[in-house]
């Protein structure tokens, strides 16, 4: 337990922090913005578990945020469902449709996934868009109650929201860290390494690949529902790819394929991109630039030149001690090996 | 009838823009094996360097173009060397994701130069005239003779000419274009040039029917995309025929089905397209 705390100590000095910002900072906009950075989050990890550990780069991903947020609102408002019900129907309906498109969508690969997912995106948009009787069109739809009440507990201050979305955060890092951490995990991670590889050697790739983009599209559909009863107005916007691609931005800034990178990357662009909000719309001028160089010379973000960092380090501490004593280190060498390859 | 033969019209004349940007995407596709997600970025600021040379100092509308095929074509060039070069073993994701963070740049650059409202192009040839008993602008018929002009050319220069030849060769097989002498750097280069050439084209062409502004080549590329997998990634004929199906269907089905509906019988092709078969329509044999 000790040495759990102190591997892992940064992590709840993080939670802890969260827990404890409300009241450091009295400011209202700066919980505003925090509480939107944490669904993002949400929907990053969901885009991180296909396109970082998979290796299937999504451009749907806006689409199921929107089917999510869409489900519900019209569940609320136009069935008048209790909020809680709605929600885990949301999300279940996204995941029904997320399925539905990954049957087919992963029967094609690389170029052709990302070209049909972004148009399987795109439809998603137009349908909302023009769907006027069922989602109200470009009016979007207003009046998306706050989350019920639990019990004595009420959702209704920004206060109460703010910790309820961190503690969906928590849960999505949590499951999102057994998962990975799982056999199933380790199956995406083959099947990112070397699709043919992982076939070979007898891993169901099409049931796999469907369970990660089945579950990569819940976590949109949750973010898009807790988007919705957050900011209680949504429009066909949400689902338009540009918001695809600040996902993306958020997640390769933080780091492909690592736990902390959505995190990271989002806290950073979104903190960033609020201080520059003299910019608004050219905030792309700094941002696609800085994305592309990002591919270019750290492919795996912030999180990611970290952790080969530290491995570095770690493997020229382990090269220096061997000089030093003459003898071999096994257990810490085979470690570092596994984790290099494993990325 | 009237209506159909008008519509069919109205069919060529897009399937002729469409086909002209699925040339220059199918073309990168072929020789690189990239989707150049940025190439409607292209195609937006070829149409707005022309819409800038014609009303910043009075340019005539053909030398317009033809300083907008270049200036894009340069850029196109600029982007190979500067991004899609260093990322050449890099896995397929990353090119990918680069693409994208150009167009969001180039499509920020042309807010903040050009501001984001819609503009209208100005056309010596809006003349309405008749032809064959439709009543057509001259501005549509330039487009459709304009884009079989340079589809033509296009074809004449690569089954003719020596660098023509080049360029097939590398898209049938790299390491052996490499190998016989070929500098590949030099034609992935001409590639793009040729590519943003011929977007600035479509897009100087198309712009007096359209509207200029920052967002023009979202739908253009997403349907570009359609037409390429429709005709087999990297396949020029290809690219040429996806795009006048592609430009009938719309029309006729703006007509017939639903107008509201008309973006989305493109995606919908697609989407069964690649249901049915995975790896698209017809598999690439090199041009």
């Amino acid at each position: 337990m000790m040495s759990f705390l102190k591997k892992r100590g940064w992590v709840f000095g993080l939670i802890l922090l969260a827990i404890v910002f409300p009241f450091l900072s009295q400011n209202d906009y700066f919980l505003h913005v925090l509480t939107l950075s944490f669904i993002w989050m949400i929907a990053v990890y969901g885009l991180n578990l296909l396109a970082g550990y998979t290796g299937y780069l999504s451009l749907a991903h806006a689409g199921f945020f929107a089917v999510g947020a869409y489900a519900l609102g019209l569940l609320t408002v136009k069935a008048g469902i209790n909020y809680w019900l709605a929600l885990v129907l949301a999300c279940l309906i996204t995941c029904a449709i997320g399925f539905l498109v990954g049957l087919v969508a992963l029967r094609t690969k690389e170029h052709f996934f990302a070209i049909y997912t972004l148009c399987v995106g795109y439809i998603i948009y137009l349908v909302i868009d023009k769907w006027d009787s069922l989602t109200g069109g470009v009016r979007g739809l207003i009046g998306i109650p706050a989350p019920a009440n639990i019990g004595p507990i009420a959702f209704d201050t920004d206060l109460s929201q703010y910790y309820l979305i961190l503690f969906f955060l928590i849960l999505t890092v949590l499951v999102m860290y057994r998962i990975v951490h799982s056999l199933s995990g380790r199956t995406f991670i083959a099947i990112r390494n070397s699709e043919e590889l992982a076939q070979t050697i007898g891993i169901s790739t099409m049931k796999n690949k469907l369970l990660a983009f089945v579950l990569s599209t819940f976590f949109a559909g949750l973010a898009g529902a807790l988007y919705a009863s957050f900011i209680r107005f949504i429009g066909p916007d949400i689902g338009y790819i540009t918001i695809i691609f600040d996902f993306l931005t958020y997640l390769l800034v933080g780091g492909i394929g690592t736990l902390a990178g959505p995190i990271v990357g989002t806290f950073l662009i979104v903190t960033v991109s609020q201080s520059l909000q003299f910019l608004q719309d050219y905030r792309m001028l700094i941002f696609g630039p800085l994305l592309t160089l990002l591919i270019i010379f750290y492919p795996r973000g912030i999180a990611g030149a970290f952790i080969d960092w530290r491995m570095k380090r770690s493997l020229k501490k382990s090269v220096a001690m061997k000089q030093k004593k003459r003898y071999v280190q096994p257990q810490a060498d085979s470690d570092t090996e596994k984790r290099i390859k494993e990325g | 009838m009237d209506i159909l033969i008008q519509q069919l019209f109205n069919g060529l004349t897009i399937g002729s823009v469409y086909s002209l940007v699925a040339l220059g995407l199918t073309l990168v596709y072929g020789i690189l094996h990239i989707p150049n997600f940025a190439h409607g970025a292209l195609y937006m600021l070829g149409a707005y360097v022309t819409l800038t040379m014609m009303l910043l100092w009075n340019v005539p509308y053909w030398i317009s173009m033809a300083i907008s095929v270049l200036v894009v074509g340069l850029l196109g060039v600029l982007m190979d060397r500067l991004v899609f070069h260093p990322l050449r073993h890099a896995p397929p994701i990353h090119d990918k994701i680069a693409a994208i963070g150009m167009l969001l740049f180039l499509e920020a650059f042309a807010q903040l130069i050009w501001g984001a409202d819609y503009r209208t192009m100005e056309t010596p040839y809006g003349q309405v005239i008749d032809l064959f008993g439709m009543t057509v602008t001259m501005q549509r018929v330039l487009i459709n003779i304009g884009a079989v002009a340079v589809m033509i050319l296009l074809y004449l220069f690569l089954k003719k000419t020596y660098i023509g030849a080049t360029i097939i060769a590398m898209a049938q097989n790299r390491e052996g274009a490499n190998l016989v002498g070929i500098n590949t750097n030099r034609v992935a280069m001409l590639t793009f040039m040729i590519s943003g050439g011929l977007a600035a084209i479509a897009a100087s062409l198309s712009a007096p029917i359209n509207l200029v502004f920052p967002g023009m080549g979202h739908l253009v590329i997403l349907k570009a995309f359609v037409i390429i997998i429709l005709g087999g990634m990297g396949s020029v004929p290809g690219a040429i025929l996806g795009g006048y199906i592609l430009g009938f269907t719309e029309s006729l089905g703006a007509t017939y089905i639903s107008n509201d509906y008309k973006d989305i019988i493109a995606f919908l092709l697609l989407v069964i397209i690649l249901s049915i078969k995975p790896k698209g329509l017809f598999s690439r044999e090199g041009f």
